[in-house]
């Protein structure tokens, strides 16, 4: 468990200094994961170390959250008059989102004869 | 009573009290979660950001000091972020069967989210740097600050709009799409992760182990395209 957290800890290093070595606009710990990926895609004996903390990890994602959206009511109020322009934003945009996202990538999937199997 | 404040007083100034009742109250609002069926509602982040705001509102407790327990919590996103290799390792072979749909799906939602917000927030009346801080709102917390700052906006207010997006997302995700039809686990994840980034991706992850790969990915790509496209947007509002 230890090896394939340092295996983790090390591919986020590597990932925020390679992201800001190279000024990209991509976060660290996405080109982290990206050099994970293929890590696991290299070797199936580090894929198979890194599975079950990865899994662990990723089991309980919404905890993560739960510190940066407590923060989040302390500044509700900053929203201050624009908090009506700002929830009515956030909220059909992100409907809109969703809904032409999924209906994007189900017309190409029907295009290109992508089937999900 | 004096011992119960001298005891509490000690140990409040430690990071041992917050770090425990945040992982108490995520204990608790996933096992509403868990009782309410996963019912989109019963979001275990919104259930358990709402408890520890009242505890904290109740005890008079600044979020810094909070924060100073909850951080180790916190620092474990960027780990996680990097262990979403997992999950997408395991569907390699699926992913490599869906590139192009994914990058469709990506490409239209990130776009959607971006112009959509930026319109309707204008039409509601928001000035520049309002629109300059919503802007990257569906990207994860980290980039969209990043972005939020570089187009003038202001990279506190972007957090909290980062925050409510994915909440919002995760709360409306299986409602909406189910309500239009989508069957696609795949098509489903990655437009709540396109959309709605890590919260709605945890969401994903519980309805269905596709639709957390694939949600996964929807929110890596759009990190990097809304950096690209947000600028650019933008200037179209403006």
């Amino acid at each position: 468990m230890i090896r394939a957290l340092a295996l983790i800890l090390l591919c986020q290093l590597l990932g925020e200094a390679g992201a800001r070595a190279a000024g990209l606009p991509i976060p660290g710990p996405v080109l982290g994961m990206a050099l994970l990926w293929g890590l696991m895609s290299a070797s199936g004996t580090l894929a198979d170390l890194v599975r079950p903390v990865g899994e662990g990890i990723l089991r309980h994602l919404s905890l993560l959250f739960v510190p940066a959206g407590v923060g989040v009511i302390g500044h509700l109020d900053r929203l201050g008059p624009q908090a009506l322009a700002l929830g009515a934003a956030i909220v059909a945009s992100t409907a809109l989102a969703i809904a032409a996202g999924a209906g994007a990538f189900v017309l190409v999937a029907r295009l290109t004869g992508s089937r999900n199997d | 009573m004096t011992e119960f404040a001298e005891i509490w007083s000690y140990l409040a100034r430690g990071p041992l009290v917050w770090l425990t009742l945040t992982l108490l109250a995520y204990v608790l609002a996933d096992f509403i979660a868990e009782k309410a069926g996963r019912r989109p509602l019963a979001n275990p982040v919104l259930i358990a950001v709402t408890l520890l705001g009242a505890m904290l509102w109740a005890s008079g407790t600044p979020y810094a000091t909070y924060f100073e327990g909850a951080q180790f919590v916190h620092f474990l996103l960027g780990p996680a972020t990097v262990a979403l290799a997992v999950p997408l390792h395991a569907q390699g072979a699926r992913l490599k069967k869906a590139v192009l749909p994914v990058l469709a799906g990506v490409g239209v939602g990130s776009v959607v989210a971006v112009t959509s917000a930026l319109a309707i927030a204008r039409a509601l009346g928001a000035d520049a740097a309002l629109l300059a801080t919503l802007a990257p709102k569906s990207t994860t917390a980290p980039v969209a600050i990043g972005i939020a700052e570089g187009l003038g906006g202001s990279p506190t207010l972007a957090a909290v709009l980062v925050i409510l997006t994915g909440i919002t997302g995760a709360l409306i995700a299986t409602p909406l799409l189910t309500a239009l039809g989508f069957k696609d686990w795949r098509a489903r994840g990655l437009a709540v992760g396109t959309a709605a980034h890590g919260i709605g991706t945890a969401r994903a992850f519980q309805v269905h182990p596709s639709a957390g790969a694939f949600a996964g990915i929807g929110m890596g790509l759009n990190a990097i395209l809304t950096a690209i496209i947000a600028p650019a947007i933008l200037r179209l509002f403006l």
